[in-house]
């Protein structure tokens, strides 16, 4: 029972797959690595809500605000707008 | 022009549409304050920067040929205005610099929620993993989340902190912060997932939602399932 294969040859730690997939997600990895990746997916339940995770980080900030130029800085730059359309 | 979707707003501001200069401006200005810092020492100075860039440009729209995207040429001149501005406040450090400073090649996740490297039957596995966030229907940025997720961003270093609000909060694609910050694709996928872990595990503390795996437990199952496979 020692000699049981637990896990799949050549399986990808965990420690190596969480540094992998910023890569994985913008499709930067080799065809080879990818496919290790992914297997070890199939069988990683962690890995797996790991890289939801990631997902749902990369997809969910488009809805904070950024802090735009001072409102006085806009209104200067309307008024330029205008002086240098005019002239 | 080559790029036909920009040319109705670049004749709007030939014709002094200000409307249509308000909108640019308003699209673009957040974005411009972020690069812009990544040059000079301060928000202040990186808002002087942006208004001189907005100058700038309307004084060369005429000559706006469009052999690239208005973005890419708006963001252009802001670099060269940006640089020179950084210049004369001796505060010049090239964003790669920046970025080379901040890989410390330090791991995404805490190195103590994995089993051991030379673990016996589960080397580098998640000892306590990760597991599903309780995020409401609205998503992630809804209610108290919202606040804990601007407050990790605005603690990330600089390079870091840029590249996440390019990417994830305005919406640029790899290619348009690599040339914008001039940086290898290499460089800014690091310093993409850098801040995204940060992000992240702030995140997963704030919910609490780690789990301990059994791996006695793990491991009967899959003993079993080579068990069953073995007998097929």
């Amino acid at each position: 029972m020692n000699d049981a294969p637990v896990l799949p040859p050549d399986d990808l730690a965990c420690t190596e797959e969480v540094e992998l997939i910023t890569d994985y997600l913008e499709g930067a990895l080799p065809d080879a690595q990818r496919e290790r990746l992914e297997l070890h997916l199939e069988t990683c339940p962690g890995c797996t809500e790991y890289l939801e995770q990631m997902r749902t980080v990369a997809g969910s900030l488009s809805g904070l605000t950024e802090e735009s130029i001072p409102s006085e800085t806009r209104e200067a730059l309307l008024d330029a707008f205008r002086e240098l359309r005019r002239g | 022009m080559a790029t036909t979707d920009d040319e109705p707003l670049v004749e709007a501001l030939r014709a002094g549409d200000e409307v249509a200069f308000a909108e640019l401006i308003d699209r673009h200005s957040p974005a411009m304050v972020r690069v812009a810092q990544t040059y000079v020492p301060s928000r202040a100075v990186a808002e002087e920067v942006v208004q001189e860039t907005w100058i700038a440009v309307l004084r060369a729209v005429e000559r706006f040929e469009g052999r690239s995207s208005l973005k890419t040429w708006v963001f252009r001149i802001l670099a060269n205005v940006a640089m020179r501005r950084g210049e004369r406040e001796s505060r010049s450090v090239p964003f790669s610099a920046l970025a080379a400073a901040e890989d410390t090649g330090e791991p995404s996740v805490d190195p103590d929620r994995f089993l051991p490297a030379d673990h016996e039957l589960f080397p580098g596995h998640w000892s306590l993993s990760p597991t599903r966030w309780p995020t409401p229907e609205e998503g992630l940025l809804a209610g108290e989340t919202r606040e804990v997720i601007a407050r990790a961003i605005e603690a990330l270093p600089k390079a870091q902190r840029t590249v996440i609000a390019l990417r994830d909060v305005e919406g640029w694609s790899s290619d348009e912060v690599c040339e914008a910050l001039e940086i290898t694709a290499g460089n800014q996928r690091v310093l993409l997932h850098r801040a995204r872990s940060t992000v992240r595990t702030t995140i997963e503390e704030y919910f609490d939602a780690t789990e301990e795996i059994d791996y006695d437990a793990v491991t009967a199952e899959l003993m079993g399932d080579t068990a069953k496979k073995s007998s097929e």
